[in-house]
């Protein structure tokens, strides 16, 4: 039995510009009827057809999951990426048909929480839209710290302090306002699950901070879809299919397999749902991994790579594909 | 035209009897002469019409009889329902399901309303009709889980998601094969099938689990699995074993095609879309040996598979004491020739 | 330690130092040892935010081993149910970071456990060691009564009197053992009783 998604046509409804940097984009359904419903920290992968390349891309949906008439992601414009933000931005307007995946949720609320803390960093902030909006329709007990660069770009930091109020705490990097992590992580009451999503550097220092104080693995979550780099272009044999590939500089090796009519599974795109693991038969080169899937020890090994987020520099590469 | 729903019961005086377009949907679980473990799931998708797969949630003639058994079950014994306190959310959930299925599948039975989040149920064969605030408790005579499965044939495991294991937090479990939801809630996946024998070593539990999790909403999965119950009660459960138990003994050579029932469960498992959790259906079906050998395809299959079953797996399924005399029984019904594989009657 | 054997039985390990801001210790008996053998491992200044809460044996023995390390609070407790309404306050009104350490009898660290899991801590960042008698507590699966100190394989349940068998299957929540009756199917049936759980 395959796994992966179910698809759904979809047209765009609205596109809103948030800020400088992110828009936000609305989708219904084409027959009219309701989506699917998701629970908070869900995502979708968004295809978008740009002439004869399809990209493939994972945003979280940061409407209510109360609300089902329409999905809402908002995308930040990434100027030196392979190209998915500018698509979005340039490309996609109101009246446009497209198809995105099913939701699927890799971010999911520990619902036993005693208190959900929640740390978001820039456009980390969507999945915690869906997420406060679950929980305050339950009365669920939920703290929100939200690190932004500037007042201008706290993207929906203003919609955050009105719903919530004291719930959410801002701290802005051109002020110098840093959370005070530590003296955070020793005043929750027991019980309490943290929650972070933002940029990697942020992602490590609250998970490294939060063992040392004690917290349990069990207690802390976290999401960081990785986008897949633009490297080098590379040979690589799929010793399965019979097939020898080559992966351009804008695209994934993932993209590469799909382009040469091999489709492994996925749910992500982004290094951390762990579909789409691939056993390496040989290689002569070295791995640019990318992934939050693999442990070190396996990224080490050489033995396996996450098609969809990582690449290789070397002689040759042969997978199981 | 509906269903007939047969008056019947499950205890006492065992009444229960399946008709004979009944006996020909049963979903015997026997493709060829042998059995053994494996990971035998796959997509749940609607089957041929007049089998038990022409609708996901399958409802028969004996729904009502089943639900007034379940009924008994949770005056006695009201720790058969439960649901941990994170669980409300998928509650509502299943309901959800549950409500949308039975509609679609049976309309003439079952009629769904929804005003935003107004809700009217009318179920026709349980003569109901409540108009509710979904997802809100105090409008439900019971909580959400335990009032849609007092109305839906099967028990019903409800599991969390979580830390790439799934919890056993919330069921409805009165129909079930010698296992104890009161003693077994809270367990992740690995714990509630230790006594599972053979399988652990296999790994079955390991790629079922893998598996399970990676669940799509949208797209359910299904297995079928099996045991053998004398007499034909839902209610085999340990709780009440000192009960039924003595029934194993009682098995004789003249008896065995009326008090010896092939017992199939129709598993499903399905993503639920608030909670992310899973809920996991087991549909139990019931048929007697005098009809389930109105096929001889199966009674040849059934001969075999039993008379060959490990010895482990006869005593897990608690076959041990009555199973030679059922052998016996079977083989003279059994020419020995050759048997077409697949599951359907001849 | 118990022989392997199903997967819900419990595994106990040995109890090492964990990270954290606060270390809350329960132990029985002669799990007063794996605590003193622990403090071997400890970094400096470990016990100063630690808290021992110790049950003492009839022989009444170890008290002085677990002094003599110091913890910011040491407090002697006759009986796990005597505990109880202590170890509920301390945990309602503790924060993350907190870390619990249990040793001793299988019966304590269930039943101390049960408590944790109600307070919202998660049964893996437990450390465990077992220590001492192997007795078990075993809930009847059929009067749901549990019966405390089962040492023989079958065992007649304390409250209903079936004669139950002690199955290995183990369930955190209730904090104990399954008994199944063991002849429910021919009553005459009466197997030997053996002390198998020292």
């Amino acid at each position: 039995m395959s796994t992966g998604t179910t698809k759904l046509d979809v047209v765009v409804s609205d596109v809103v510009p948030v800020n400088d940097l992110v828009t936000r984009f609305h989708f219904r359904r084409r027959d009219g009827e309701l989506l699917p419903t998701f629970s908070g920290g869900a995502h979708v992968v968004v295809e978008m057809r740009d002439g004869e390349r399809t990209r493939l891309n994972p945003y979280s949906l940061m409407g209510s999951p109360l609300d089902t008439r329409e999905y809402t992601i908002s995308v930040r414009r990434d100027d030196v990426g392979r190209g998915g933000s500018l698509f979005m931005h340039r490309n996609v307007k109101p009246g446009m048909e497209m198809v995105v995946s099913y939701p699927v949720n890799l971010f999911s609320l520990d619902l036993r929480a005693k208190k959900h803390l929640m740390l978001a960093g820039g456009i980390g902030i969507t999945p915690f839209m869906a997420q406060t909006a679950q929980l305050a329709a339950e009365g669920g007990n939920f703290e929100l710290h939200y690190t932004c660069r500037t007042a201008s770009l706290g993207t929906y930091a203003d919609v955050l302090r009105e719903r919530y109020d004291r719930r959410v705490r801002l701290y802005h990097d051109d002020l110098d306002e840093r959370i005070e992590l530590d003296r955070l992580l020793s005043t929750q009451p027991l019980g309490t699950h943290l929650y972070v999503c933002g940029p990697a550097g942020m992602i490590n220092w609250v998970r490294d901070r939060a063992a040392s104080l004690g917290w349990p693995s069990e207690t802390v979550h976290f999401e960081h879809f990785a986008a897949p780099q633009p490297g080098l272009p590379f040979d690589v044999t799929l010793a399965v299919s019979g097939k020898t590939i080559r992966v351009d500089e804008q695209q994934s090796l993932l993209e590469a397999i799909e382009a040469a009519g091999v489709d492994p599974p996925y749910l992500c795109r982004g290094g951390v749902c762990g579909q789409c693991e691939t056993n390496v038969i040989s290689c002569d080169g070295k791995f640019i991994h990318n992934d939050h899937w693999l442990s070190e020890e396996e990224h080490r090994s050489g033995k396996k790579i996450m098609p969809c987020v990582s690449r290789f520099e070397g002689r040759s590469l042969v997978l199981e594909r | 035209m509906g269903i007939t729903f047969r008056k019947e019961t499950f205890r006492d005086d065992f009444t229960f009897r399946n008709s004979p377009e009944h006996i020909r949907r049963f979903p015997f679980p026997f493709h060829e002469d042998a059995y053994m473990y494996a990971v035998n799931i796959e997509p749940h998708v609607v089957g041929p019409k007049g089998s038990v797969l022409e609708n996901l949630i399958d409802v028969d003639e004996h729904y009502v009889a089943e639900m007034q058994d379940r009924a008994l079950v949770l005056a006695e014994d009201p720790l058969r329902c439960q649901s941990l306190p994170h669980m409300t959310l998928a509650g509502w959930d299943l309901l959800e399901l549950l409500m949308e299925q039975q509609a679609l599948g049976y309309p003439e039975h079952f009629t769904l309303t929804r005003d935003g989040d107004r809700w009217r149920w009318i179920n026709r064969p349980l003569g109901i009709d409540d108009t509710f605030t979904f997802g809100d408790t105090s409008t439900l005579p019971y909580g959400p889980m335990e009032y849609i499965t007092r109305q839906s044939q099967g028990d019903f495991c409800i599991l969390d998601q979580r830390d790439g294991n799934l919890w056993m937090d919330a069921g409805m479990v009165t129909t079930q094969a010698d296992w104890s939801l009161d003693f077994d809630i809270g367990m992740n996946f690995f714990e509630w099938h230790a006594p599972v024998p053979l399988a652990h070593e296999k790994g079955i539990f390991v790629r079922a689990l893998k598996f399970l999790t990676n669940i799509q909403q949208g797209k359910p999965a299904r297995r079928l699995n099996w045991t053998m119950t004398i007499n034909p009660r839902l209610d085999t459960s340990p709780e009440n074993y000192h009960k039924w138990g003595p029934d194993r003994a009682t098995v004789t050579p003249e008896n065995v095609g009326d008090k010896v029932h092939l017992r199939v469960e129709l598993q499903s498992f399905w993503r639920l879309p608030r909670s992310n959790g899973i809920v996991f259906p087991i549909r139990c079906y019931l048929i007697k040996m005098d009809e389930l050998v109105t096929q001889p395809k199966w009674a040849r299959h059934l001969h075999r598979v039993i008379r060959d079953l490990p010895d482990e797996l006869a005593n897990y399924k608690g076959l041990t004491r009555y199973r030679s005399t059922l052998v016996e029984w079977l083989s003279k019904l059994d020419d020995g020739s050759p048997t077409n594989p697949g599951f359907g009657p001849d | 330690m118990a022989a392997k054997s199903i997967i819900s039985r419990p595994v106990y390990g040995t109890l090492s130092p964990q990270p954290g801001k606060h270390h809350l210790f329960i132990t029985d008996a002669e799990g007063a040892l794996a605590i003193a053998e622990m403090a071997g491992s400890a970094p400096p200044g470990f016990f100063d935010d630690a808290e021992i809460v110790f049950i003492p044996g009839p022989d009444g023995k170890h008290t002085a081993a677990l002094q003599a390390l110091r913890p910011a609070q040491f407090h002697l407790s006759p009986s796990f149910a005597s505990l109880l309404p202590r170890l509920r306050q301390t945990l309602a009104n503790a924060h993350m970071g907190l870390r619990l350490y249990l040793a001793g009898t299988e019966g304590l660290i269930g039943q101390a456990m049960q408590v944790a899991l109600e307070a919202g801590i998660d049964h893996t960042s437990i450390q465990t060691e077992h220590r001492g008698s192997l007795a078990r507590r075993m809930q009847c699966v059929h009067c749901k009564g549990i019966t405390e100190n089962v040492t023989t394989q079958p065992a007649t349940c304390a409250h209903c009197g079936l004669l139950l068998l002690v199955r290995d299957h183990y369930s955190r929540r209730i904090a104990a053992f399954q008994g199944v009756c063991i002849n429910a199917e021919d009553r005459s049936e009466i197997p030997p009783m053996e002390e198998v759980f020292r």
